[in-house]
C-alpha cells in the first residue's frame, strides 16, 4: 500500500501536477516564471510556500519580463507568469496563452538612482545625470525598468530643459539584459550610476550602493501583474500559488523587499505591517513604507 | 549469417550517425530556412544596428589578429624550440581560455581590468577606463581567441625538423634571419590558419564581451551581443545576423583547414 503511495507520488511530480484530493494536501511542482526584479522576494514567498506546501516543488525562473513575455509567445512551459509591467503581460494574454481575465496586480515598485557607496562621479541630485563623463548603465530597451526609467526621464524635461533626456542618453555606457544587472555594475563600481526599482536596492548589495532619490512628481509605479498560463501542467498549484502571493501571507514578504502593496489590495486593516521574522529572507532587511505613493527610501 | 550480421552492423551505424548529423545540422538549416523563406530581402530590418555591429566586429577581431599575430607568434616560436622549467604550467595557462567558460573569463578580465581590478584601478588613476570601450571588446575577443593562433603556430614551428634549421644554420642563418628566410616560409600556411581560426572564435565571443565590455549600440554591441539583445523585439534583424556570422564562420573554417591540410602535406 506504502509502496503504491509512492509510486503515485512519484508519478504526479514526474508530470508536474495534482494533489492527493484526499486531504486537499498540493503536491507536485509548478514552474514561476518572474520579472529578474522579483528574484529576492519571490525566492523568500517560495521558502515560505513550500513550508506550508512541503510536497509542492516551486520552479523559479527570472529573466527580464520581455525575454519571459518571448519565450512564453513560443510556448515556454511555464505555468504562472508574474511580468514587472502590464505591456508583457499583454504580449503573454496576445499569444493566448494567458486569459487577460485572470491577470490581477499583486505588487507594485518605484525607481530609484542608485551610484557606488563611494560615488566617484560625486552625483548629488538627479540633474547630475546630465553632466559630461558619467558611465550611466541601464536596462536594454524593451523590458520594463527602461520603458518606466525613459517615462521618468521625459518627465524631468520639465525641470531641466527638453534636452534633458537627451543629455542623459549620451552618457550612456551599456546596456544590460535585466535589471540585476545594472546593479551588479554599479555596485562592482564599474558604472557611477543606474536606474533600478528601489526593491533592487536591499539586501547584499545595500552597503554598497548610495541611493539617490526621484522626485514624487516624476517617478513612475511599476505594476506587477501575475497570471496564470491557461495550459499549464499544474493548473491548480499555479491558482494556490498566486492565492498565496496576493494574501496577507506573502505581502508582507514583498514590503519587506521593497515592493509596496498595490492599492486595489485593501489591506488596510491588516495589523501586520511587518512581516515575522521567519518569512523575512534577512532579518537586516529594511521595511520601507508600504504606500507607494507617500513612499521613498531613506538614502542609506 | 555472419555476412548478415555485419549488414546489420553497419546499417545501425549509419543510422545513429545520420541521426548525430542530423542533431548538429539541423538547426542551423532551419535558420538558414528561416531567415531566407521569411521576407527575405525585402528590407534588412533595422540595418543600421546591423551595421553598426558589423562595424564593430570587423574593427575589433580585426585588431584581435594583428595583436595575436604580434605577441603570440614569439610566444608560440618560444615554446616550439625550448625546453625549459615550468613550460607544461605556461602551455596550460595558454591554452585554458579555450576550454574555460567565457563569462568566468569575462569575470576575471572585470575584477583585473575593470576601474576598481588590480590594474585596471592603476590605469584609471592615469584616466583610463576600458570597461564599456571597444579596448574592452578587443581585450575579451583577444583573451578567448589568441589560444587558437599560438596553438596552430607551435604546431607549424615544430613541423619544421631540426635538420633544416640546423642546415641553414651551417649556411650562416641564424636570429631573424632564420626566421624569416627559413622558419616563416614553411610555417606560414599554420600561421595563417590560426590567424583565421582565432580570428572566427573572437568574431562570436559573446560572454566574455557582453561581461566586461557591456553592451551598447555602436560602441561596444558586436554582433553575437546584437543577436542576443534583439532577438525578442526583432526577430529578422536577429536571423540576418545570425546568418551573416554562420556564412562567415563557414569560409572560416573551410579555409582553416585547407591550409592546414596544405601544411601537412609539405612537412
Amino acid at each position: 500500500m506504502r509502496v503504491l503511495a509512492i509510486l503515485l507520488a512519484a508519478h504526479c511530480i514526474g508530470i508536474g501536477a495534482l494533489n492527493s484530493s484526499a486531504q486537499d494536501r498540493l503536491a507536485g511542482s509548478v514552474t514561476v516564471y518572474a520579472a529578474t526584479s522579483l528574484t529576492d522576494a519571490f525566492e523568500a514567498i517560495r521558502d515560505a510556500f513550500t513550508e506550508e506546501n512541503p510536497e509542492v516543488d516551486i520552479l523559479l525562473n527570472f529573466a527580464n519580463s520581455a525575454t519571459l513575455a518571448a519565450q512564453i509567445a513560443v510556448g515556454a512551459p511555464a505555468d504562472v507568469f508574474a511580468s514587472a509591467n502590464d505591456l508583457q503581460m499583454d504580449k503573454a494574454v496576445d499569444s493566448g496563452r494567458v486569459e487577460a481575465a485572470e491577470v490581477e496586480v499583486f505588487a507594485h515598485n518605484r525607481l530609484i538612482v542608485i551610484v557606488p557607496a563611494d560615488n566617484p562621479a560625486a552625483i548629488e541630485s538627479l540633474g547630475d545625470l546630465a553632466r559630461d563623463q558619467i558611465l550611466l548603465v541601464l536596462a536594454a530597451t524593451g523590458t520594463p525598468i527602461r520603458a518606466y526609467t525613459d517615462a521618468m526621464l521625459a518627465s524631468y524635461n520639465a525641470d531641466f530643459g527638453d534636452d534633458f533626456g537627451e543629455r542623459v542618453g549620451r552618457n550612456l555606457v551599456s546596456e544590460e539584459s535585466n535589471v540585476r544587472q545594472v546593479v551588479a555594475r554599479v555596485a562592482l563600481g564599474e558604472a557611477d550610476a543606474g536606474v533600478v526599482y528601489q526593491s533592487d536596492a536591499l539586501g547584499d548589495v545595500a552597503d554598497r550602493l548610495a541611493v539617490i532619490p526621484i522626485d514624487e512628481r516624476h517617478n513612475q509605479l511599476a505594476a506587477y501583474p501575475i497570471a496564470p498560463l491557461n495550459d499549464g501542467s499544474a493548473p491548480e498549484l499555479a491558482k494556490a500559488f498566486i492565492d498565496f502571493v496576493l494574501s496577507m501571507a506573502a505581502q508582507p514578504i514583498l514590503a519587506a523587499n521593497g515592493f509596496c502593496w498595490p492599492a486595489i489590495l485593501d489591506y488596510s486593516n491588516a495589523a501586520v505591517a511587518t512581516p515575522e521574522p521567519n518569512l523575512a529572507p534577512t532579518p537586516a532587511v529594511r521595511a520601507p513604507a508600504i504606500d507607494c505613493e507617500a513612499a521613498t527610501i531613506e538614502d542609506g | 549469417m555472419k555476412q548478415r550480421q555485419l549488414k546489420t552492423d553497419k546499417v545501425l551505424v549509419f543510422a545513429v550517425s545520420a541521426f548525430a548529423f542530423l542533431l548538429l545540422a539541423a538547426p542551423v538549416i532551419v535558420l538558414l530556412i528561416n531567415g531566407l523563406g521569411s521576407r527575405a530581402w525585402e528590407g534588412l530590418p533595422d540595418s543600421e544596428t546591423i551595421l553598426s555591429a558589423a562595424l564593430l566586429s570587423f574593427a575589433s577581431t580585426f585588431a584581435v589578429v594583428v595583436l595575436a599575430a604580434v605577441f603570440g607568434t614569439p610566444l608560440a616560436y618560444v615554446l616550439s624550440r625550448y625546453e625549459f622549467r615550468g613550460k607544461r604550467l605556461i602551455s596550460l595557462f595558454i591554452e585554458l581560455p579555450i576550454v574555460m567558460p567565457p563569462a568566468v573569463a569575462g569575470l576575471a578580465l572585470l575584477l583585473t581590468f575593470g576601474r576598481r581590478g588590480a590594474i585596471g584601478s592603476l590605469l584609471a588613476d592615469a584616466g583610463i577606463i576600458i570597461p564599456f570601450s571597444i579596448l574592452a571588446v578587443i581585450l575579451a575577443q583577444f583573451f578567448i581567441s589568441a589560444p587558437f593562433y599560438i596553438r596552430s603556430a607551435q604546431v607549424g614551428f615544430s613541423s619544421i625538423s631540426a635538420e633544416i634549421e640546423d642546415a641553414a644554420r651551417v649556411d650562416g642563418a641564424y636570429g631573424w634571419l632564420m626566421f624569416w628566410y627559413i622558419t616563416l616560409p614553411i610555417a606560414w600556411r599554420a600561421l595563417i590558419a590560426g590567424m583565421i581560426l582565432s580570428w572566427a572564435r573572437a568574431l562570436g565571443e559573446f560572454g566574455a564581451t557582453i561581461l566586461f565590455a557591456g553592451n551598447l549600440q555602436g560602441k561596444t554591441q558586436t554582433m553575437p551581443l546584437l543577436v542576443y539583445s534583439v532577438f525578442e523585439r526583432d526577430i529578422n534583424a536577429a536571423i540576418w545576423t545570425g546568418l551573416i556570422l554562420i556564412v562567415l564562420a563557414l569560409i572560416a573554417l573551410s579555409l582553416s583547414q585547407w591550409l592546414a591540410r596544405a601544411q601537412d602535406k609539405l612537412t
